[in-house]
């Protein structure tokens, strides 16, 4: 498959997700959100790598190259779980605090 | 003894220290011994110089310390002891030491600190006096120059408390400052033009030099002179400078500080010797000054004004010998003019003591009788100043006025108006001060004494100086080879006279000028007499006399051709450059901060969505730039 197709499905997701968080008030549909873009950068990164060898390698993919950037990919995720336990616990937080996770009633920043 | 010339003027800067900084502390008898006692061992110290040099006809020059010495550029702090700074000394430190002895009965009835002060800055005047004649070079003469300016405006606002005497400091200090001016850029062109300011390198290479940088050399020293000297057009702070302290005018302004700008000439003779144009500036401002000053002392009631304009007409008769050529003559004038206004002012420092501080002569009169040692004493004062022989004055005017005619006998006939005219006002003071009879009030007659003997001792001595001192210049017309002055300046004087194309007078000239001048000066002091002790001028002045009482109108000219077009530029400096333009610049930067900062925090919402918004514009924005531009 030539590499546009996942470009465009990689800029497709980033863009869902950029728009997600801009317009979604609710904090967890915000939080997937993140999880969305942060995903497409993965894929887009895979895919890149397997360009990027393919043409190195004369053409010819074969299974076994361009697998540094898929294992580079697991410890990405693996770092995004923790970051999700950590951002799922600060809504926790925030509803017991404020018994809603609406963003727009974190406005104390400004103060 | 010429190697402890550094004495002279250490004595009174010491005494100066002492009584500056003792002044809380020092009772006012010691505080008036020091004060006196330091000038009377200068005094000594330049006798025993004077002395030496008498014999010595080569300058000694001792060299204290370097001052400057940089880029090639090298300035000692050195003395110079030669016959002229010598007897400068003699005088400074001899009128001086008389005055601080008057003053410590003069001031008796200032509270002691203030007393102290008093003398801490006469003290500090006599030493900067000392410096300015004593410097073997013109940046010493400057900083003496500096030092009795500034000295000037102490004594003058001594009383400071009094805003109008404050003004009057201010006038003079501001008025010296312009010529000052003048002479330190004067300094620089001699640097400029000889690479030194030492005299005794400058003056051999005069000659080498071109007329035209001499001339501009010497007309900018000379705008330190008008400075300095109470000259057209810089003349009118001397007369308000009357605010201060009678002995400090005596001392300041008649004897000592005003001649500054006659021994600068006379020290650097050989300059305007080879620069005719500026001898002719000299010569004429000079005797416009004599003119125009005498003409206002006709008219002035205030007993000390009188003085002071007659002193700023002396001075104009020594720079008229400056500028003729008449040196010796000039330096003479000095002495014998020191010695009569020293006595002048004291006298009638005298009479404002016995009168309680009434300087009117309107209101004095017939004072003869109940000041006999002020009366004779001032009567001998002005016999001098008017020109009679054999009094001082006249060896002296004489000189000048015949070096004048033998320039051009138009100067000498201007002169000798003034001469009468100074022969008139002046009798016209003493008639109306000591003849006729008393018109104060009848307390002031009750109060009438004698000054003490600190006061009367000073008028004594000075009072036989000024009858006497002018037998030291005969002139050759008398007796041939009398006048010592001559021979005694005259190596100063050398290079100068080599140069000058000699004017001989006949002797009949000479004596048909001595005559006409003393039958002239004798018919004006007979009609002032017999006019102003009879009946005395009580009212206002009216007509031409109310031009003269109002001296010309000088200082409203004065003000209104400088000082009120300065004060309008000034204030609409003020109004459109400072307050709208620059502030508005400084408040509009405020302004248009604070708007900035009103409108950015509209930014901060608190809201994240926007935060969120902004900072996905922003990555937007320089995925753009990176890409497209």
């Amino acid at each position: 498959m030539p590499i546009n197709y996942y470009v465009i499905l990689a800029m497709s997701l980033f863009s869902i997700g950029v728009v997600g968080v801009l317009t979604r008030r609710n904090a967890i549909i915000i939080f997937m959100c993140i999880e969305l873009m942060l995903n497409a950068v993965n894929l887009l990164l895979v895919a890149f790598s397997k360009m990027h060898y393919a043409n190195l390698a004369g053409g010819s993919a074969t299974a076994n190259v361009g697998t540094e950037a898929q294992l580079f990919v697991f410890f990405i995720m693996v770092v995004a779980a923790a970051e999700v336990s950590v951002g799922l616990a600060i809504i926790v937080m925030m509803y017991r605090n404020i018994h809603s996770v609406d963003v727009n009633f974190l406005n104390r920043l400004k103060h | 003894m010429s190697k402890l010339v550094y004495l002279v003027p250490l004595f009174p800067l010491i005494g100066f220290l002492i009584n500056g900084l003792g002044r809380k502390s020092l009772s006012k008898s010691l505080t008036g011994i020091i004060g006196s006692g330091v000038v009377l061992a200068s005094f000594i110290v330049s006798l025993l110089i004077f002395n030496e040099v008498r014999a010595e006809s080569t300058p000694v020059i001792v060299n204290l310390f370097d001052f400057i010495d940089v880029a090639g550029l090298k300035i000692p702090f050195a003395f110079q002891v030669d016959r002229l700074s010598s007897l400068f000394l003699l005088v400074i430190t001899g009128v001086g030491f008389l005055i601080h002895l008057y003053s410590t009965s003069y001031m008796h009835d200032e509270e002691a600190p203030h007393f102290a002060r008093y003398f801490s800055y006469l003290n500090l005047f006599v030493f900067s006096m000392l410096l300015l004649v004593l410097g073997a070079n013109y940046l010493i003469m400057f900083i003496g120059w500096e030092g009795v300016g500034l000295c000037s405006y102490l004594l003058i606002g001594y009383w400071f408390k009094n805003t109008e005497y404050g003004n009057a400091a201010r006038k003079a200090f501001v008025m010296n400052r312009i010529g000052d001016l003048g002479f330190l850029l004067g300094l620089f062109f001699i640097i400029q033009q000889f690479g030194s300011l030492t005299y005794l390198e400058i003056f051999p290479q005069a000659q080498s030099a071109g007329t035209a940088v001499l001339t501009i050399i010497t007309l900018l020293l000379f705008v330190g002179a008008t400075g300095k000297s109470a000259q057209i057009p810089l003349y009118t702070w001397l007369p308000d400078a009357m605010a201060g302290p009678t002995p400090v005018s005596a001392l300041i302004h008649a004897a000592t500080m005003v001649t500054a700008g006659i021994y600068m000439i006379a020290r650097s003779n050989i300059l305007y010797t080879l620069a005719p144009v500026s001898q002719s500036v000299v010569a004429i401002i000079g005797l416009a000054t004599a003119i125009l000053a005498a003409t206002i002392a006709l008219k002035q009631n205030d007993i000390k004004k009188v003085l002071a304009y007659s002193t700023v007409s002396q001075l104009g008769y020594m720079f008229l010998g400056l500028g003729v050529g008449a040196y010796t003559g000039a330096v003479f004038h000095v002495m014998t003019h020191a010695f009569f206004k020293a006595l002048l002012f004291l006298g009638a420092g005298s009479v404002i003591h016995a009168m309680h501080h009434e300087q009117d002569i309107r209101k004095m009169g017939g004072l003869a009788k109940k000041l006999p040692i002020t009366h004779w004493t001032f009567f001998i004062g002005c016999v001098a100043i008017a020109g009679i022989p054999p009094f001082s004055g006249f060896f002296s005017k004489d000189e000048i006025l015949v070096a004048a005619y033998a320039h051009n006998p138009v100067l000498y006939w201007i002169g000798l108006g003034g001469a009468l005219m100074t022969a008139f006002y002046m009798f016209r003071l003493y008639a109306m001060t000591f003849r006729g009879s008393f018109r104060g009030t009848h307390d002031q007659e009750h109060h009438l004494h004698e000054s003490p003997w600190q006061m009367t001792l000073p008028l004594i001595v000075l009072a036989v100086l000024a009858a006497v001192s002018g037998f030291v210049g005969i002139p050759e017309l008398f007796a041939p080879d009398a006048h010592k002055l001559n021979h005694f300046l005259s190596p100063v004087f050398a290079a100068s006279t080599q140069l000058q194309e000699a004017h001989e007078i006949t002797h009949s000239t000479e004596y048909m000028l001595l005559g006409v001048s003393i039958a002239l000066i004798l018919a004006a002091i007979a009609y002032a007499w017999s006019r102003f002790s009879k009946n005395p001028e009580t009212g206002d002045a009216t007509g031409f006399g109310k031009v003269l009482v109002n001296k010309w109108y000088v200082d409203e000219l004065y003000d209104n051709i400088i000082s009120k077009p300065l004060q309008g530029l000034g204030a609409v400096l003020n109004k459109y450059v400072e307050k709208s333009g620059i502030d508005g610049i400084v408040n509009g930067v405020g302004k248009s901060v604070q708007w900035g900062g009103r409108q950015l925090r509209l930014l901060q919402s608190g809201q994240v969505g926007s935060y969120v918004l902004w900072m996905v514009l922003g990555i937007l924005l320089l995925i753009v730039l990176t890409l497209f531009i």
